[in-house]
């Protein structure tokens, strides 16, 4: 099982938070700011294991976790999860992101938050690994696109409109975060693929 | 309609949405709370507004808002009613919220259930899509029972993106309802084999986390996961099967037998390294469940630690972490074949990387012998030196300690060496272990009587420079090791060699600022350094020293006296006083040490920790009962700081007051001396025999002892570890020579006797070789001779998973189903007494009880068969050998029809025989019994021949003619339960668009209802809704209605079909008369939905409701049926059917399970039945088989009842 999903920056902002156990939302902000301070004082080129999260229960949980340039990519998970299993599925969703933000950067899931969240649910189901194929995910995704812009349909457009303009002056920061080394260290399993 | 539309969304697009408000945020900065509260008091004037946009809107910002940390539960209702939108679009949102911030607290959440039913069978596999996500986040145990069925319905829905989520969610629905889990399982075991691999691997995920938890009940599976593993080519599911393998192999050693070679197979062929991974873990767990006399595994124990080493040199930090976990679980079991790679794992300790660094440590556990202890814990000495940050270096400190006491010093050749290291660990700043560190020294000192010596002087050293470890007076810091050296000096004092300047040293002003519990050891043990002191002054004849050791104790105990420290001060104070009484002794002259040392006599034995509570208590003792009366309340007591040593237990004894002279003192030890050599609970100081240390003959002839110690006690203040080292390799040199000599002698002597024993002149360093250099008696710890072995392995009560410990290879008992939405009518307030449907648990509770108790009991005389037949199955399958690549396991094929046909109208040719197999097994019990072994063998026998898969379903066809006896059992074990009430199910009627299948059903708890449940399964592509059910109601049965309607108005349908699916409805009628067979013609009427439109469409149908229905089936006991026959009031009936080939057991259960009988008693070819009615009519039955006929008697209170009940029973065997 996993029991949480956490997405934040190098400075510890949450981008995302999905919890698969109830927690109150102190306790929330807790376990966020625990995981980044274990997470952030790694080095670059250590194991991406952690033990240890005081707060997500118990010692049979890990923290496994991917660094993309200013964003961290934590999963808390429980024994029955293959350690490098999971790994590859951040894998996979990071590229997933990429593919449906065309490449994705934080500015993106700093506004996009929902979408964010729509993806994952394709994903990552009450903590079970849902779908690891990034094809069928990314159809779903445009499907439900799709239906989405065909329900606003006319009466959306002026909304759209606004949106766009309102878009037209965010700040410039670098697009994209980078998940330049595709070719991860954990040697891939073929049928994600 | 659309300008009043667009109108409404130009008002809005000047709202704020989600972009707006994160942008908001990060432009105020320095005001953020206040900002946020300022949207969130516009979110709520946007809650308030009609537009469900608007709301939509308000509640996607409150989401990202509770990601900041905002609590949003008070917006709940509000994220219903988005929830609850039509568009897609607005109930995602909802849904995301609900699932970001419901949880079982949240009150409202049972308002949803209705609307998550309406979505979950909405036409848009979106709409049940985003529904069963939400759900899978928020279900509570009351959601999960309401919506159990209409879940399981889904799980074979057309779509697979619906099944792969209807199955995931499961999961939850167990967790939250575990009574659902018996009833979905054969549907969840079904979809292991569904052809999508998407939700195949969702069924494999359920199963392995279900299994993870309670993995014996689970056991039965492993043919279907064997399978499964030698056939699928999907990474994730093989790990998963894998893992789940990984725990099964403990509870069942043979399957880890067969899983080795497909595993190792696995292992050589992969290029996935997460696989790799797993299999080499699974082939760890089955090599450790594998007792240790395998030695055809040793190959496989090589291949796993290669494979390891390969990970671990990995240059990827993930791999070699992980290489390292996996080796320390291999260590456990084989030390030996981890021994050889100390290489690695010793250069592991240099990673940079701390969580490699502790893992490697965690290895090195299980490395160290004799030879290389020293060695090693030198290593990790110069790592402890380097390590900055102080967890990394505590947890050194902690694994030192852990290694060198590890199964009671068994590695520890010489003391003084590990005496040394401790002292040296003392140096650490801000550890929190001294404590752990002045445990080690007193247990060492105490149980290694040799070392007493050399433990006393290097404690004295340790006093002496006491301040350099005073400065961390924080509690548990590395202060505590004081007091270890106080008490060790002060109980051995007479190993001292300068007890004055020791005793000095304790009465340092500097002292007062340690804790309190030191300087309470400290004070008591100046005494005892005293009483040295006095002893040695005295012998050697210099009173006036002695006078001055009494004065220097006169002057310096005071500052002891005005501590604030409780115990302290009070020990401080006696001890006051009885040093002035001496003094006044010494003044007249009077030798006083003899006494005073007499205080402290007597060896102290170490008692182990748990010894006092593993003492049962006498009989008759009544601990709580008051001694003495209870005192009054003035007299309570400060409770006095709690002892931190165990071996504190010596305190007690000491004289509380100085004022009893000496002679009183001695004569009252003397007696107590008495009084405990008498008890037996009293711990006595004769050592047992089995705690020698070591009785290798070596031990005697080692003259080293002297050598050793007179080097480093000139070390000054702390000694250097290292030098022992050296000094133990010149040692182990020596002896070598010695025993190299020795040996030469034997040889020449063994020369002289002729050559019998060759080989033990072969000459190999082992770690026997190597004598430790004290002659140490470890004294093991004491335990009382009735001590009762405690086992303290209390499971948590509440944890979650133990509701999921079902057996699920029982057969499902009627009561077990998943409540079943019915029609408001069946609920209609004249029948407050439901049928034994969970969704009506509560009004019901009795009735299902009763159910349940007489289900287990059925279950309690199955019991064995039972067992047997499950063992027997999967006994087979792990005692052949499969054919290595394909593998068939060869027992799941046959089990899947019955479940197929579940839901689809009952397909006879597999379904009977089920059902037979189920009901039968209770009769053939006793049959099977008396057979045993002989027929087991043979049956065994049999079987090995006939492995190929399609032989079997030949023999499975066959005319059960010889094979009778057995077949029905192997039937029952191995199939898949159907579910009982669904099986019976028969067509209703059928059209193009839609199938319905129906089974009356009628419980004891409404003599005058019966509920008819009606599966409906869409065969179309169309959309069916609005469907309503009616019938013409006859004088005698009438469809019970909503309140208000009409005759002529049908009862909604209450659910929605799109395509592919099925769904089960109930409808209830009322009977007046149960005595003759019923039909009711009807219609079902609904809408067809299709891209091309919608159209009306009817089904005619003809409900049947045979006599049969009405009856119960009721067990009774064969005295009770004899009383019913002799009451005289039953009329009587009988028929006879002739030309009948099935044996008489299939025909029991067939009258079992179609008619509702239960057998009380069965002689031969005779058999009595009884069964009741929904009025309460008993109806007997005498079955009887003669040569190709049966005859069947029967009684009833309602002659018209049986005899048509006599004429449906006659089809029923007519067609046998």
């Amino acid at each position: 099982m996993i029991k949480a999903i956490l997405i934040f920056n190098n400075h510890g902002k949450p981008r995302l938070s999905k919890f698969y156990q109830p927690y109150s939302e102190d306790t929330q902000q807790q376990i966020i700011r625990e995981t980044f301070h274990l997470v952030s004082k790694r080095d670059e080129n250590v194991c991406n294991f952690l033990e240890g999260g005081l707060l997500i229960g118990g010692s049979d949980n890990k923290l496994i976790y991917r660094h993309y340039a200013t964003l961290y990519f934590v999963f808390c998970v429980d024994s029955s999860e293959s350690e490098l299993g999971i790994l590859d599925l951040i894998q996979v969703f990071v590229e997933t992101l990429d593919k449906c933000f065309e490449n994705v950067c934080e500015l993106d899931l700093i506004f996009h938050v929902d979408k964010v969240h729509n993806i994952l649910a394709e994903m990552v189901m009450g903590g079970m690994v849902l779908e690891t194929n990034m094809n069928e995910i990314v159809t779903q995704i445009d499907a439900q696109n799709k239906l989405e812009k065909s329900e606003a349909g006319f009466a959306g457009a002026p909304a759209r409109a606004v949106s766009a303009v309102k878009n037209m002056n965010l700040p410039e920061i670098p697009r994209n975060i980078n998940i330049g080394d595709i070719s991860i260290k954990v040697p891939n399993l073929p049928s994600f693929k | 309609m659309a300008l009043k539309m667009v109108k409404g969304s130009i008002d809005r697009m000047f709202d704020k949405n989600l972009q707006d408000l994160v942008r908001g945020i990060r432009n105020h900065k320095e005001d953020e709370a206040k900002y946020i509260s300022q949207c969130i008091d516009e979110i709520k004037q946007e809650l308030k507004q009609d537009n469900i946009a608007v709301k939509a809107n308000a509640v996607c910002k409150l989401t990202y808002l509770q990601m900041l940390g905002y609590d949003i539960s008070w917006a709940a209702f509000n994220i219903i009613e988005v929830m609850s939108a039509s568009k897609f679009t607005f109930k995602r949102i909802g849904y995301l919220a609900a699932s970001q911030c419901f949880h079982e607290g949240t009150d409202v959440i049972m308002l949803t259930t209705n609307q998550i039913r309406k979505d979950l069978s909405s036409p848009s596999q979106y709409d049940t899509g985003v529904a069963l996500t939400g759900l899978a986040c928020f279900v509570t145990p009351d959601l999960a029972r309401d919506l159990a069925n209409d879940i399981m319905t889904l799980m074979s829905h057309t779509k697979p993106y619906i099944r792969k989520k209807a199955v995931l969610i499961m999961y939850k629905v167990f967790l939250k309802y575990p009574e659902s889990l018996r009833p979905a399982f054969p549907r969840l075991k079904e979809k292991l084999e569904d052809p999508d691999p998407g939700v195949q691997s969702a069924a494999v995920n359920v199963i392995c986390e279900l299994a993870r938890r309670n993995p014996k009940n689970y056991l039965s599976l492993a043919p279907l996961f064997f399978k499964l593993m030698t056939s699928s080519t999907n990474n994730w599911v093989l790990i998963k099967i894998i893992k789940l393998f990984g725990a099964l192999t403990p509870l069942e050693p043979r399957l880890g037998k067969k899983l080795i070679e497909p595993l190792t197979n696995l292992i050589h062929s992969t290029s996935a390294m997460s696989l790799l991974y797993e299999c080499v873990n699974t082939v760890i767990a089955v090599l450790i469940s594998l007792s240790s006399g395998m030695p055809n595994h040793s190959a496989s124990i090589q291949l796993c630690v290669q494979k390891l080493r390969i990970l671990i040199e990995d240059s990827d930090q993930n791999l070699k972490y992980l290489g390292l976990l996996a080796m320390s679980k291999i260590l456990k079991t084989h030390p030996k074949s981890v021994q050889s790679h100390k290489d690695l794992i010793l250069q592991c300790l240099d990673d940079k990387d701390e969580s490699i660094r502790l893992r490697a440590l965690d290895l090195l556990y299980g490395m160290v012998s004799k030879k290389n202890l020293m060695e090693i814990v030198k290593k990790l000495m110069t790592h402890v030196d380097k390590a900055e940050g102080t967890t990394y270096r505590d947890e050194l400190l902690t694994k030192i300690i852990d290694i060198c006491s590890q199964s009671n010093y068994q590695y520890i050749t010489n003391f003084e060496w590990y005496i040394s290291i401790l002292v040296e660990l003392t140096r650490l700043e801000g550890t929190r272990h001294g404590h752990l560190i002045a445990a080690q020294m007193l247990d060492v000192a105490i149980r290694v009587k040799a070392i007493r010596k050399f433990a006393v002087s290097q404690m004295s050293a340790l006093l002496d420079s006491a301040h350099l470890v005073a400065s961390n007076t924080q509690r548990n810091g590395i202060c505590e090791v004081l007091y270890a050296a106080a008490w060790i000096c002060g109980e051995f004092s007479e190993h001292l060699q300068e007890p004055q300047l020791t005793l000095e040293a304790m009465l340092r002003p500097k002292v007062t600022t340690l804790p309190g519990h030191i300087q309470a050891v400290y004070v008591q043990n100046v005494l005892k350094l005293y009483a040295a002191v006095l002893q040695q002054r005295e012998r050697t004849g210099t009173l006036q020293a002695a006078q001055a050791a009494t004065q220097l104790l006169v002057d310096r105990l005071p500052q002891f006296v005005q501590s604030a420290d409780l115990e302290v001060q009070e020990r401080a104070s006696c001890i006051l006083q009885l040093v002035k009484y001496i003094q006044k002794l010494q003044a007249k002259d009077v030798p006083v040490a003899e006494e005073v040392s007499a205080l402290f006599a007597g060896e102290l034995n170490p008692v182990a920790p748990k010894a006092q509570k593993k003492v049962p208590v006498p009989e008759g003792l009544d601990l709580d009962a008051w001694i003495n009366e209870p005192p009054s309340d003035s007299e309570s007591e400060d409770e006095a700081p709690k002892a931190i040593f165990h071996e504190d237990e010596q305190k007690p004894t000491r004289p509380r007051q100085p004022e009893v002279d000496e002679e009183e003192l001695a004569r009252r030890r003397e007696a107590r001396k008495q009084e405990q050599a008498n008890n037996p609970f009293y711990i006595k100081s004769s050592p047992s025999p089995q705690k020698r240390y070591q009785d290798a003959p070596g031990v005697e002839h080692i003259p080293v002892v002297q050598i050793d110690l007179s080097v480093p006690l000139k070390v000054p203040g702390m000694p250097a570890s290292d030098q022992y080292v050296k000094l133990e390799q010149e040692r182990r040199h020596r002896q070598r020579l010695e025993k190299d000599r020795k040996r030469k002698k034997q040889r020449k002597e063994k020369r002289r006797e002729g050559h019998h024993r060759r080989h033990s002149s072969l000459h190999t360093e082992s770690d026997e070789d190597i004598a430790p250099a004290q002659q140490v008696d470890i004294v093991t710890e004491e335990m009382p001779e009735n001590a009762l072995p405690s086992d303290e392995d209390d499971k948590d009560p509440n944890d979650p998973y133990r509701a999921l410990d079902i057996d699920l290879d029982k057969p499902l008992a009627d009561s077990e189903k998943l409540p079943v939405q019915k029609h408001r009518n069946a609920e209609s307030p004249q029948s407050p007494d439901k049928e034994a449907v969970p969704g009506a648990e509560k009004k019901s509770k009795k009735l299902k009880k009763k159910d349940t108790k007489q289900h287990r009991e059925k279950e309690r005389r199955k019991g064995k068969g039972k067992g047997k037949g499950k063992a027997e199955d999967l006994d087979f399958w792990l005692s052949t050998t499969p054919p290595p690549a394909a593998a068939p396991g060869p027992s799941p094929s046959p089990g899947e029809p019955g479940t197929d046909s579940a839901v689809a109208a009952p397909d006879e040719e597999y379904e009977e025989p089920t059902r037979e197999g189920l009901e039968h097994e209770e009769d053939e019990e006793q049959e099977l019994e008396k057979k045993s072994s002989k027929h087991k063998k043979k049956k065994h026998k049999k079987e090995k021949e006939e492995e190929a898969k399609d032989k079997r379903k030949a023999r499975r066809r066959k005319a059960p003619s010889e094979e009778v006896a057995e077949e029905p059992v192997h039937n029952g074990t191995l199939d898949g339960e159907p579910l009982p009430p669904l099986s019976s199910y028969c067509l209703l009627a059928e059209d193009t668009y839609i199938k319905m299948t129906y089974d009356v059903q009628s419980s004891l708890q409404k003599d005058s209802q019966v509920t008819v449940s009606v599966i409906l399964e869409n065969l179309s592509r169309s959309f069916l809704k609005s469907m309503e059910l009616n019938v013409l109601d006859s004088l005698n049965t009438k469809m019970a209605r909503p309140e208000g309607a009409s005759v002529h108005d049908g009862v909604p349908v209450p659910f929605q079909l799109p395509p592919g699916v099925s769904n089960e409805a109930q409808f209830v009628f009322t009977v007046q008369s149960i005595a003759m067979a019923q039909k009711l013609k009807g219609t079902l009427s609904f809408i067809a939905k299709n891209d091309q439109g919608s159209t009306h469409e009817k089904l005619d149908f003809k409900l049947h409701f045979s006599c049969s229905s009405y009856l119960i089936t009721t067990p009774c006991s064969s005295d009770a049926f004899a009383k019913l026959l002799e009451s005289g009031d039953l009329s009587m009936s009988s028929i006879r059917v002739g030309s009948i080939t099935t044996s008489f057991q299939n025909l029991l259960a067939k009258i079992c399970f179609h008619h509702h009988f239960s057998v009380v008693e069965r002689v031969d070819s005779c058999a009595s039945m009884y069964s009741r009615s929904v009025q309460g009519h008993h109806i007997c039955l005498l079955v009887k088989q003669g040569e190709n006929s049966v005859s069947v008697d029967g009684k009833c209170s309602d002659p018209t009842l049986l005899s048509n009940l006599l004429d449906e029973m006659k089809v029923t065997l007519a067609q046998c």
